[in-house]
């Protein structure tokens, strides 16, 4: 390579005659250009931009090797696609099963199951709290009979599954093995995910139940489980995307997000059980927003850093406990109600950045989804949006095609020293349990989201057709609303009824007490006593209930 | 008039758990000169209604992302006629499509910031309603 010294000597005579110059004639947009990470962007880089002792087999190395910054599988995408995942889920177990086969029809790869609230907090739907969000936000289920509805047609041994469930995450696994065993498929051949990841939800997404302690033996009795009978199921689902969307920046995205991780890891191995034993199966989640180079720049940093916590803090010997393998969905909060077929070139360039950053798998958002829920033909045309970047664009034809850009390699080292601070800054605080029971976190996050409004508002961030090129004509009254189900509560109820009067309710009873006692003791597993009170048709609500009366419930501290 | 200074409630009713608008609304409308009390997320809406009642507020802005508003928002207006304050005004945001605008007016409603909007127009409608300031123009 030239000389370090050379290239700084003339870039230093160009930004000083050339650049000057016209900076002079024609001053530039902004003063400075930041990235909302506090980054400043440089006007132009150059290969000694890069830190002094920068080295490639060090901070790059190879596809499917240490520390992965290139990706973490050796052919990438030139063996195969990432996996092309819509999240969908609404109304009742029949219609979501009518939606998940539609999208499976129209070449989509594996499912990904949007659960309503209730059930995510774990409450039936006939509980007073569920009044209104029954079927609103995902499906309804109450039980594994709606289970066995959802998945009606769909062969659990061939597709792999994607939910959208964390503080009753066991539960719901527990009704996807019943449902599969009852098939006669085996728990050791199901693939798919469960998000499972508690520590976000207290800061970001809101459908925690217990107390972080609990809640976080119930991770770790998933995760152990899973090791040993699902072998091909990722028991959590790391996830930043609700940290990003809740407001923050693409550095505490990773940071927090690996902060978290941090804990879960810790809380296994203090169970004892060794960390490759159950490290490869750990699962992340992120946002792709819209700064093309910073969110490529992100994944980069967030393998290199992840990697490196694995090896060196936690002493992994696999490298498959060091690769960070992630799903990537596009930035929600990006889209606009204004002119909302703008969306669809927003979710195409995020979806391009997630390719570029070697995502495992990907969400597409639809464009009217800061109106409804998505029809089928904007949920089509966000997936064929994953078609032309994966068989038109060419980019997957070349593994980390990005790699050596010296703006996105600085930019993968400086989000990297960013997140390694906030890290530092975690560890000393003891870790992201107190971190979150202070409210760091969700103060960090707070900040960061009135920034960002602050800049719309002020006219300092352009959103196209929100704060410029607004089309004053636009009447989004015309605009085709989907909408759930509205007798889908009444539905539920019914078929809850039925379900209680048939089934066998002195064993449900037994297997429920019998689960109370195992909660009681903190070194038993309870997957084996949620597993078997599933099968006898107890309800999720009911399951639920009894942990709460030994668990108790989480009561946040309020943060603005 | 112009020392009077209004309080509002942000409140999330409902089992929504999206509260970064409702974060975002609270601290926009501080900084906009009221007094804020922001209820957390998962309220019922007797809850809601109580703390309006307690903090003795001039006027309560719901939000809710899950489109759960038309069961959940007009029993928040309920909670307070319980309490005899119905003339606490209540404003709706969040995703609320355009035809349940009249629907949520109709039951108690005072004004409905849905997609498109954000915390100025709330901001301008409560220094209208409240403090009687024209706005715009």
């Amino acid at each position: 390579m030239e000389d370090r010294k050379k290239i700084l000597q003339v870039k230093e005579d160009w930004l000083s005659t050339d650049y000057a110059k016209f900076v002079a004639k024609v001053p530039e947009r902004k003063h400075p250009f930041m990235l909302d990470s506090g980054i400043e962007i440089n006007p132009l880089y150059t290969p000694a931009d890069l830190d002094e002792d920068w080295s490639y087999l060090e901070r790059l190395g190879f596809p499917g090797r240490y520390p992965f910054t290139r990706g973490v599988y050796p052919t990438m995408y030139r063996g195969r696609f990432w996996t092309m995942r819509q999240y969908a889920g609404f109304g009742t177990a029949e219609e979501s099963n009518q939606r998940f086969k539609y999208l499976l029809e129209q070449g989509q790869t594996g499912l990904s199951v949007a659960f309503d609230l209730p059930t995510q907090l774990g409450y039936d739907s006939d509980h007073d709290l569920a009044v209104g969000e029954v079927g609103k936000v995902g499906v309804a289920i109450d039980s594994v009979e709606d289970m066995h509805v959802l998945f009606d047609g769909i062969p659990l041994d061939k597709v792999s599954t994607s939910m959208t469930i964390n503080a009753p995450a066991a539960i719901l696994l527990a009704m996807y093995i019943v449902v599969a065993e009852e098939k006669g498929i085996d728990r050791k051949v199901l693939r798919g995910t469960i998000q499972n990841d508690i520590l976000k939800e207290y800061v970001a997404r809101g459908t925690y139940i217990f107390p972080p302690r609990p809640s976080m033996r119930l991770i770790a009795d998933t995760i152990m489980f899973c090791a040993e009978e699902v072998p091909k199921w990722n028991p959590i689902s790391i996830s930043g995307y609700h940290i990003r969307e809740s407001g923050s920046t693409a550095v505490q995205e990773i940071a927090f997000t690996l902060g978290d991780a941090i804990e879960y890891v810790k809380t296994v191995i203090e169970k004892g059980m060794d960390v490759d034993k159950f490290a490869a199966r750990l699962s992340f989640f992120f946002a792709s927003h819209n700064n093309f180079f910073e969110e490529i720049a992100k994944f980069r940093a967030a393998r290199r850093v992840w990697a490196k916590i694995m090896k060196e803090k936690f002493g992994a010997q696999n490298p498959k406990s060091m690769m960070l393998r992630f799903h990537t969905q596009t930035a929600g909060s990006t889209l606009t109600a204004q002119q909302p077929l703008n969306n669809i070139v927003r979710v195409a360039i995020q979806a391009l950045a997630a390719v570029i950053g070697g995502t495992q798998s990907l969400h597409t958002n639809s464009y009217d989804e800061a109106l409804s829920l998505p029809t089928e033909e904007s949920v089509t045309v966000a997936l064929r949006t994953q078609q032309i970047i994966a068989y038109e664009s060419g980019v997957a034809d070349v593994i980390d095609g990005i790699g050596g850009s010296y703006y996105v390699e600085k930019l993968t080292d400086e989000i990297e020293k960013k997140v390694w601070e906030y890290l530092d800054k975690i560890e000393k605080m003891g870790g992201m349990v107190p971190a979150i029971e202070e409210g760091y976190i969700q103060q960090e996050i707070t900040d960061a989201a009135y920034q960002y409004y602050k800049a719309v508002a002020d006219g300092e961030k352009v959103v196209v057709g929100v704060n410029k090129f607004v089309d004053p004509n636009e009447d989004l009254t015309k605009f085709h609303l989907h909408r759930a189900d509205p007798t889908v509560r009444e539905k539920q109820v019914k078929k809850l009824k039925e379900l209680r009067e048939k089934r066998d309710n002195q064993k449900v009873r037994k297997l429920l007490d019998d689960l109370r006692k195992a909660a009681e003791d903190e070194n038993t597993n309870l997957m084996p006593y949620i597993i078997e009170a599933v099968r006898a048709r107890a309800t999720l609500g009911e399951i639920t209930d009894v942990l709460r009366e030994v668990f108790g419930e989480y009561r946040p501290p309020v943060i603005f | 008039m112009a020392d009077r200074v209004v309080r509002v409630l942000v409140g999330k009713p409902g089992l929504d758990g999206h509260d970064r608008a409702a974060k975002v609304m609270a601290r926009a409308l501080r900084d906009a000169g009221f007094e804020v009390i922001y209820t957390g997320i998962r309220q019922t809406p007797a809850q809601v209604a109580q703390t309006a009642v307690q903090e003795d507020v001039d006027v309560v802005v719901l939000n809710n992302l899950t489109g759960a508003h038309l069961e959940v928002f007009p029993l928040v207006v309920e909670e307070l006629k319980k309490r005899g304050r119905d003339d606490i005004y209540v404003l709706a945001t969040g995703v609320i499509p355009f035809e349940d605008v009249e629907l949520l007016k109709e039951k108690g409603i005072d004004e409905v910031f849905g997609p498109g909007t954000g915390p100025i127009h709330i901001i301008n409608w409560i220094k209208e309603h409240v403090l009687g300031e024209k706005q715009g123009e």
